[in-house]
């Protein structure tokens, strides 16, 4: 047990898509034909933007979560998602490119289970503890569900991050505990695109109350820490009054009972249990223990408590903070659109062939992935893309270019335009020029935009997005868009 | 020290098809049209032509790559020709070839052809095509106007200009053009148009409406070079001779470096200077008598007219409003209706304007003639986007004047 307390949380993130779909314009459209919907009727959901996925997020997390911190260090990279945009592909080596870490990095993506993020967690503290780290754990979910369905008002997308390691910990870990039993609540078998769910009663009393406790109980027993002492219990479940009735059960405090974020974001699957464990540091004071637990075929519950490095960690914008850039989305006709589950006449400005070259990918990946650019030794002129030849009219020199990293830098506005002739799946399509704050530029899809926040000078941010996405062959391509940064908070 | 192109070489002759959809007609029909009209003028047999220049820019859209095209559709005796491709300054690149050609010496008589066969693509605007494997992967996903609309933002910005003002004048722009176009029987579009019209038609992309847009057209024109003594020799009388012939090709500097604001074209300020000098002009505002500009967009031409040193920076509202380029007005600008009336087949058009000049230096232009025959005009055939652009200038007078 002493050994365990080495090893803890060094930082934490979260990403949520800014779009928040009311959930009223889901109900008033489908409950002709399922009435019950009128009771999940409340609050919103978050929502991606067409351009947005479990990579996307997962990488938004990770720089939220690095803040301020030396990214060199990090050794391990786990990625937990069960709705991952490719089968066979990794993952997370995605998002190892976009942050830039180095290739030596261990890269992994852990699946197949809502308690995926939380296995993967205990792994990485596991490791850690093994002198392994720092391993940077990321989680991110974008469930794909039928219209008309509950859980298509009960879940919401999003991502969060956790470095864990050795060293000034913002939470150390306490104690965990695990258990594995093959219950399916629901499931997902290959080459089908929805869940198939059984009944929510038996998910309770059968799943949920009997499985839990009997790992908390396991927790308890390897530890001084008493269910009285826990100030936070986060356990993501949708239905109502499970996680409170376990609490109550193990004899921890009402007021420990973390809400599930369910009115302002909805569940994000697999990465809930992390992004609720942010949102519980957010509140956190150092000394409070934390209790997160990770449900599916099993569970894991894992025990933390805050240090007094909570408070000093960098500025940035977690759960709360994106939570806070929030634009609402009353049209339930964009979220079926944005997921492919209507079918809808793109135009034949769609019909353009989006095969991905591979090999031309792969060779600027550092460009494209990275957002890398050069730095010109003669003259010092910052440029997009780096090229053999300094753009400065000035320089013109030949190979005189290192790497430099654009996607954390500042940029404005130069030039725009709300486009209504190119095919954007959400017309009109806003681009243009940015100018880089310490130099260089770019011409660069927008993405996150609308006419409230683009404007000459308006101030911009980098986030890692969907550039296209290849129906015919199932490739997504990924790149960097400008996002007004105005009403972003911190970073 | 190079020398230049002035009074080396002459128009022979001219041709251009009608512009518009032309349903019933492949790319060979309207090179066929356009060459029998350039032909007749010119008063030669084909086989005395040497060599040939296509311009088509979207090959994959009809002819096809190459200049077998050309070739095959004139059945042109086993000479040179080479296809050239400029982006939508295509047309002005095959002029140049033959110019080139004949001022080098290496032909006596050459021939400039552009076509593109543009209304096979089920919609309206230029078809989506790829741009490279890499560029594809990091360009923003943009259309034609949507490029240009963004020198409206940054000539905004720059000149601290109200955006209904600048809207006002890019609306006089077209409905000026479509006043000329009006008495231009080969012009794609002949109707008259308002502002009204203008200012509340539908955004095509922010602040371009659908009237600030040229049109998507089928169309072909071409024109037969030579030296002037071989002109003069087959009866010419008023020889009308290339000026000036530049060209200047973003290298980027544009796109990646920050001493470009966005609200001027930085290439066609090089070419204007270059084919100034060229051509033995000093002062453009009061030398040049007639203009034909790459009017893709109104916002373009409104700029322009500031990147040819004819009005001054940020004056360009003010000359436009004032009716400084209308028909009537000091230099007529789109005397023909310009893009906005003829449309954009993109290898046709730099050819288009040529042709426009060319009948106005003879006093052939119809119902849209000058009263005071010009003396210098004046065509400026652009390609690409504001940031990453071609721009080709010609300079077009009577030999010797």
């Amino acid at each position: 047990m002493a050994e365990e307390k080495d090893v803890g949380i060094l930082a934490y993130g979260a990403y949520l898509p800014r779009l928040r779909l009311a959930r009223k314009a889901v109900a008033e459209t489908n409950a002709w034909f399922n009435p019950g919907l009128k009771g999940l009727a409340k609050g919103e959901r978050t929502m991606c933007n067409w351009d947005e996925d479990p990579v996307t997020m997962a990488v938004e997390a990770a720089r939220d979560c690095l803040s301020g911190r030396d990214r060199g260090a990090i050794a391990s990279l786990s990625f937990a998602s069960t709705t991952l945009p490719f089968e066979d592909r990794l993952n997370a080596g995605i998002v190892l490119e976009a942050l830039n870490l180095a290739p030596s990095v261990n890269a992994q993506d852990l699946t197949a289970s809502q308690r995926a993020a939380t296995s993967g967690l205990v792994a990485a503290l596991q490791m850690a503890r093994g002198g392994a780290g720092p391993i940077l754990m990321v989680a991110s979910e974008k469930r794909r569900t039928k219209s008309a369905s509950p859980l298509e008002l009960q879940t919401g997308d999003g991502a969060a991050a956790l470095l864990v390691g050795t060293g000034p910990a913002v939470a150390k870990l306490v104690a965990h505990a695990s258990r594995t039993v093959d219950f399916v609540d629901h499931y997902r078998g290959e080459g089908f695109e929805f869940d198939y769910t059984w009944e929510e009663r038996w998910i309770r009393d059968e799943g949920y109350n009997k499985i839990v406790p009997a790992a908390l109980a396991d927790l308890f027993k390897a530890t001084d820490v008493k269910p009285a002492d826990i100030a936070h219990f986060a356990m993501p479940c949708v239905l109502p009054r499970v996680a409170a009735g376990i609490a109550k059960k193990a004899g921890m405090p009402d007021t420990a009972v973390r809400d599930n974020l369910h009115a302002v974001c909805g569940e994000t699957g697999a990465a809930h249990p992390l992004v609720m464990l942010v949102d519980a540091l957010e509140r956190a004071k150092p000394g409070d223990k934390i209790l997160v637990v990770g449900f599916g075929q099993g569970c894991d519950a894992l025990l933390f408590e805050a240090t007094e490095h909570l408070p000093k960690l960098a500025p940035r914008l977690g759960v709360k903070g994106y939570l806070a850039r929030r634009k609402e989305e009353t049209n339930y006709g964009k979220f079926l659109a944005f997921n492919d589950l209507v079918a809808i006449e793109r135009g034949m400005r769609a019909d353009v062939d989006k095969q991905t070259p591979l090999s031309s990918l792969y060779r600027n990946r550092r460009m494209l992935t990275g957002f890398i650019g050069g730095q010109c030794r003669k003259c010092g002129t910052l440029q997009f893309p780096k090229s053999k030849v300094c753009v400065n009219p000035n320089c013109n020199a030949f190979h005189s270019q290192d790497d430099h990293p654009f996607a954390d830098t500042p940029a404005k506005v130069q030039s725009y335009t709300a486009d209504r002739l190119t095919y954007s799946p959400d017309p009109p399509h806003y681009y243009g020029m940015i100018v880089f704050e310490q130099g260089g530029r770019v011409m660069i899809d927008f993405t996150d935009a609308d006419a409230a926040t683009v404007d000459v000078a308006a101030p911009m941010r980098m986030m890692f997005r969907i550039k296209e996405y290849d129906p015919q062959r199932g490739f997504t391509r990924y790149f960097w868009k400008a996002a007004p940064a105005a009403r972003q908070g911190t970073t | 020290m190079a020398t230049g192109i002035r009074d080396k070489v002459a128009i022979l002759g001219m041709g251009c098809s009608k512009f518009g959809e032309r349903w019933d007609k492949e790319a060979d029909d309207l090179m066929v049209e356009a060459f029998e009209e350039a032909i007749a003028d010119a008063g030669i047999e084909k086989n005395q032509i040497e060599a040939a220049w296509l311009a088509t820019a979207i090959e994959e859209q009809h002819v096809g790559k190459s200049g077998v095209p050309l070739a095959v559709a004139l059945r042109l005796p086993y000479i040179p020709v080479t296809r050239v491709e400029n982006y939508c300054a295509s047309g002005t690149e095959a002029f140049r070839g033959a110019v080139y050609a004949v001022a080098s010496g290496a032909a006596d008589i050459a021939l400039a052809l552009g076509v593109e066969k543009l209304k096979d693509t089920g919609y309206g605007g230029l078809p989506q095509r790829g741009r490279g494997a890499l560029n594809s992967m990091y360009w923003p996903n943009m259309s034609a106007p949507g490029s240009f609309a963004q020198l409206a933002a940054a000539y905004r910005a720059k000149h601290h200009k109200k955006p209904e003002d600048l809207k006002r004048a890019m609306a006089h722009i077209s409905v000026k053009s479509h006043d000329n176009g009006n008495r231009n029987p080969k012009a794609h579009l002949t109707n008259k148009i308002t502002i009204e019209t203008v200012l509340e038609a539908p955004t095509v992309a922010e602040p371009l409406g659908l009237y600030d847009c040229c049109g998507v057209s089928d169309g072909s024109a071409c024109a037969i070079v030579t030296t002037p003594e071989i002109a003069k020799s087959l009866g010419k009388k008023d020889i009308i001779a290339v000026k000036a012939l530049q060209l200047s090709v973003s290298n980027g500097t544009e796109a990646s470096h920050n001493s470009w604001d966005g609200s001027y074209f930085a290439t066609t300020r090089v070419a204007s200077k270059r084919a100034y000098k060229e051509a033995g002009i000093d002062k453009p505002r009061e030398q040049i008598d007639l203009i034909e500009v790459h009017d893709c967009f109104s916002v373009t031409e409104l700029v322009t007219m500031e990147d040819l040193y004819v009005s001054p920076e940020g004056g360009a509202i003010k000359d436009v409003l004032d009716g400084f380029y209308d028909a009537d007005g000091q230099i007529p600008c789109q005397i023909d209706g310009g893009l906005k009336c003829f449309g954009h087949p993109i290898g046709a058009s730099g050819m288009r304007m040529i042709y426009e000049i060319y009948l106005q230096m003879q006093g052939k232009a119809g119902p849209r003639q000058r009263q005071k025959t010009p003396r210098y005009g004046l065509t400026h055939n652009l390609g690409g986007f504001p940031h990453q652009n071609v721009c080709s200038i010609s300079v077009i007078g009577r030999h010797g004047e």
